[in-house]
C-alpha cells in the first residue's frame, strides 16, 4: 500500500520516486499545492475505487495519513 | 503485484529514456497508457513527453476551455491521451465563471492565449439555474423566457468570439437533471423541466447552423453513456465545485478527443482488418466455410457487430482493407459467399491475403492506396501481432481489442481517429471511387506508353471558385491531404471565408473526371495578388490524382490568372514536410528560379512577362473564365 501511494504521488507531484516518503507532505514537496493535491485524492480515488469525504481530504496531508485512511476505507482485495 | 507491474512499466520508460531510446520510451509510454489510464498515470505520461517532445512526431494546438465548474483534474488524462495521439496541446483554462467576459472583451485572456479550440463547457445549473433548482417556483412560461434568453445571449458572445477569432468552438450541450422538480410529472407535458432544457440544446444546433466552424458535443449523451447516477460526485461538487466523479474524467477526456482528432487532422483513413476471429470467429482454413461462426446469434453475434461498425465508418469514407494471413482464394470465397457477411468484396479497397507479415501487408496497402502509412488503423484479435506491428510500424494506430469479441465492436467505435467534424459528397463515395481507381490501373498497365494512357483518359478538370457548396471538402482536403501539398497550409472554414471576402486572394477548387468517373473535388489552390506578384499560398492535390498531369493543368491556369490580375510574377513556397516529398520539384521542373531559401524552405518565383506553362493536350480544362467566355458567346 505505502508503495502504491509513493508511486501515485511521485506522478502527480512529478517528482522522483525515491524523493517520496512515508512523512512527506506539502511542507517538504513543493509542487505538493492545493491543484496537485485534488488531483492525487481523484488520483487515488480512481486507484483504489472509494471516494473521499471532504473532511477526510482535507486531512490527507501526509504519505502516512493517506496510507492509513486507506486501510481503514479499502478493502484488502483492491489493494495492489 | 499490479504495482509492480506499474513501478516495472514506468522504470522502462525511464530505462528507454536515459537511452535516449525515444521511439521505444514512446513506446513504453503508450504501454503503460494501455494498462493503467488514470490521473497518476497521465501525470507521468506528460512529465516524461516533456522530454520526448522534440525527439517524435508531434502536431501542436492551442485549446482554450470556458468553464463553469472545476475541470482542471480532466486536463492530465486529455493531454496524456492526445499527446499519445500524436497531438501537442497547450491548454488555457479561463476564470471561474467569467466565460461571457472572456469572450466579449477584447482585451481578455482568451484572446491573449490565441486559441485553435475553444471548448465551452457549462453546466445547466450554473448558466440556467431558472430551470434547474428553482425551476418548480416559476411558472413554465417563465422558464421558457429565462431559457430563450439564455439561447439568446449565447448566440452574441459566439458570434461577438467569431467576429474576432478563427478558432474552432466546441460547445456542450446541457445536461439534464437526474430528478426532475416535478418528478413524473415533468414528462406528462410538452413544457417540462427537461423538454426545456432540450429546447436549449436545439438553439445550440441553430447556432450551429448560423455560424461557421461550431461543433456540438452532446455532453448530456455522454452522462447517459457512463450513467447519470454514477457520473457525479455531490460532495466535491458542494465543496470543490467539481461536479464530475473521479472514475468519469477520462470519459470526457476522451470525448473531447474525438474532437480534437479530426480538428487537428490526427485521423485514419483507412481500417485495415484481420479475418480469422476479427471479422468471424474460428479460423477458416480449420473451420471451413461452414465452421466459421459469423450470424445474428450469439456467437457469431459479435463478429457481425464488428462488420456493422466497419460497414458504418466505410459510408462514413473511411476505407477499408485486409491483412490476413490465409488462403487467398479460400478467404475471398468465405466473403463473397457465406450468408452471415455484411461485408463484401466489393467494400475492400485492398485486400493482402497471403503469408507476408501483417508488418509488410500494411506497407503495401499503404503504397496501393497512395496513403502515409500513418493514415493506417490496424484491427486484429491477436495480440502479439498487434505487438509486432507496434514496434515495426509505429506510426500505425493499433486498436487494442479486448479479450472477449462481443467487446470489439464497441473498442472500433470508441477510436477517435475515424471522427468526422462534416462528411462531404466525396466521403459518401470514396468506396466506389477506390474501386474505379483499381480499374484506372488496370487500363494503365494496358497501355504501352505513357501518352497513350493519359489521352485514353479522356481526363476533364473543372476549376471553379470557392462557394458554400464546395466549401467543406475544401476544408477537408486542406487539413487532410499530406502528399503533394506544397506549404501544407492548413486553413479552417472561417480562414477561408475571410479570404475569400479579400479581394487580393482566390480560392480556387479543382475537380476531375475521366472516363472511368467522376474523381470528385480533389484540388486546392490559393493565391494572393499584390504589386505585381501573385503568391501561391497553397497548392494542393488529392492523392488519387498525381501523375496524370493534372498539377500541369492546374499551373497553366495559375499562370493564366495571374497574367489577366496583372501581375508580372508568379511565385510560390515550397515548405518541407515528413510527407510532401513528391511536391518537392513540382515548381523547379516546371522552369521556376529559386529566389529565397531559409530554414522553413524555398520559395520559387516565374517571371510572366516571357512565359507561359502549357496545358497538356490531353486535358479539357474548363475555368471560371473560360466559363464566362462561353456564356458571352452564347449571349
Amino acid at each position: 500500500m505505502l508503495e502504491q501511494v509513493r508511486r501515485i504521488a511521485a506522478d502527480v507531484f512529478k517528482v522522483p520516486f525515491e524523493t517520496v516518503q512515508a512523512a512527506s507532505s506539502p511542507d517538504t514537496i513543493e509542487t505538493w499545492d492545493s491543484l496537485h493535491h485534488l488531483e492525487m485524492v481523484l488520483a487515488l480515488e480512481q486507484e483504489f475505487r472509494t471516494q473521499f469525504t471532504p473532511e477526510e481530504i482535507e486531512q490527507l496531508l501526509s504519505i502516512e495519513l493517506i496510507v492509513g485512511l486507506l486501510e481503514e476505507k479499502v478493502p484488502t482485495d483492491r489493494v495492489a | 503485484m499490479k504495482d509492480s507491474i506499474s513501478t516495472g512499466l514506468r522504470a522502462e520508460v525511464d530505462l528507454q529514456i536515459a537511452k535516449e531510446n525515444w521511439g521505444m520510451a514512446k513506446a513504453a509510454l503508450h504501454d503503460l497508457w494501455r494498462a493503467e489510464r488514470t490521473s497518476s498515470a497521465a501525470s507521468f505520461v506528460i512529465s516524461r513527453f516533456e522530454k520526448l517532445r522534440p525527439f517524435v512526431p508531434l502536431v501542436g494546438c492551442r485549446l482554450a476551455i470556458l468553464r463553469s465548474f472545476t475541470i482542471e483534474p480532466a486536463v492530465p488524462l486529455l493531454r496524456a491521451a492526445a499527446f499519445l495521439g500524436g497531438i501537442d496541446l497547450s491548454v488555457h483554462i479561463g476564470g471561474f465563471d467569467n466565460y461571457a467576459q472572456q469572450l466579449l472583451d477584447p482585451a481578455s485572456d482568451l484572446y491573449a492565449f490565441g486559441p485553435e479550440v475553444v471548448i465551452l463547457a457549462l453546466q445547466t445549473r450554473d448558466a440556467l439555474p431558472a430551470i434547474w433548482e428553482g425551476y418548480s417556483d416559476r411558472s413554465s412560461a417563465e422558464s421558457d423566457g429565462a431559457a430563450a434568453e439564455f439561447s439568446g445571449s449565447l448566440g452574441q458572445w459566439l458570434r461577438t468570439f467569431r467576429s474576432r477569432s478563427n478558432a474552432h468552438i466546441l460547445v456542450h450541450t446541457f445536461e439534464k437533471p437526474t430528478y426532475a422538480a416535478a418528478g413524473i410529472l415533468d414528462q406528462q407535458a410538452a413544457d417540462g423541466q427537461a423538454a426545456t432544457i432540450q429546447r436549449v440544446n436545439g438553439s445550440l444546433t441553430d447556432l450551429q447552423r448560423e455560424i461557421s466552424g461550431i461543433s456540438i458535443l452532446d455532453y448530456d449523451a455522454l452522462i447517459s453513456r457512463c450513467g447519470r447516477d454514477k457520473w457525479h460526485d455531490e460532495r466535491k461538487w458542494l465543496v470543490m465545485r467539481m461536479p464530475i466523479a473521479a472514475e468519469n474524467l477520462l470519459a470526457l477526456a476522451h470525448e473531447w478527443l474525438r474532437f480534437l482528432h479530426p480538428l487537428t487532422g490526427k485521423i485514419g483513413k483507412v481500417l485495415v482488418t484481420d479475418l480469422d476471429n476479427t471479422l468471424w470467429g474460428g479460423v477458416l482454413g480449420e473451420d471451413g466455410l461452414n465452421g466459421i461462426r459469423l450470424s445474428r446469434e450469439y456467437p457469431g453475434a459479435a463478429y457481425l457487430a464488428l462488420q456493422r461498425v466497419l460497414l458504418d465508418l466505410n459510408n462514413r469514407g473511411i476505407l477499408l482493407a485486409i491483412a490476413s494471413k490465409n488462403n487467398s482464394e479460400e478467404a475471398l470465397r468465405a466473403i463473397e459467399e457465406h450468408p452471415g457477411m455484411l461485408l463484401r468484396r466489393r467494400h475492400f479497397a485492398a485486400m493482402e491475403v497471403n503469408w507476408n507479415s501483417k508488418a509488410e501487408s500494411l506497407r503495401r496497402i499503404a503504397v496501393e492506396l497512395n496513403v502515409g502509412i500513418d493514415s493506417l488503423v490496424f484491427v486484429d484479435d491477436n495480440p502479439v501481432e498487434r505487438q509486432n506491428v507496434r514496434l515495426e510500424l509505429p506510426e500505425v494506430t493499433v486498436i487494442e481489442l479486448p479479450p472477449d469479441a462481443m467487446a470489439y465492436a464497441r473498442a472500433v467505435r470508441e477510436c477517435p481517429l475515424f471522427e468526422r467534424l462534416s462528411l462531404s459528397s466525396e466521403d459518401r463515395v470514396r468506396a466506389t471511387l477506390y474501386s474505379q481507381q483499381q480499374d484506372r490501373r488496370e487500363f494503365e498497365k494496358s497501355h504501352a506508353s505513357l501518352e497513350e494512357f493519359y489521352q485514353s483518359l479522356e481526363q476533364k478538370i473543372e476549376i471553379s471558385r470557392l462557394s458554400g457548396s464546395n466549401l467543406a471538402r475544401v476544408v477537408q482536403l486542406i487539413q487532410k491531404t499530406n502528399q503533394f501539398n506544397l506549404t501544407t497550409r492548413r486553413h479552417n472554414a472561417v480562414e477561408l471565408e475571410r479570404l475569400v471576402a479579400d479581394p487580393a486572394w482566390r480560392v480556387y477548387a479543382a475537380q476531375v473526371a475521366d472516363r472511368f468517373g467522376d474523381n470528385g473535388l480533389v484540388g486546392v489552390c490559393i493565391t494572393r495578388h499584390s504589386a505585381r506578384i501573385c503568391e501561391i499560398d497553397t497548392f494542393l492535390l488529392s492523392c488519387r490524382v498525381i501523375g496524370r498531369t493534372v498539377e500541369d493543368a492546374i499551373l497553366h491556369f495559375l499562370v493564366e490568372e495571374a497574367k489577366a490580375q496583372g501581375a508580372s510574377r508568379l511565385q510560390g513556397w515550397f515548405l518541407p514536410t515528413r510527407k510532401n516529398a513528391p511536391a518537392e520539384k513540382f515548381y523547379e521542373m516546371r522552369g521556376f528560379q529559386l529566389v529565397e531559401r531559409n530554414d522553413s524552405g524555398a520559395l520559387w518565383g516565374l517571371d510572366l512577362a516571357n512565359a507561359a506553362v502549357a496545358c497538356p493536350p490531353w486535358i479539357a480544362l474548363t475555368t471560371p473564365r473560360s466559363a464566362r467566355v462561353e456564356e458571352c458567346a452564347h449571349a
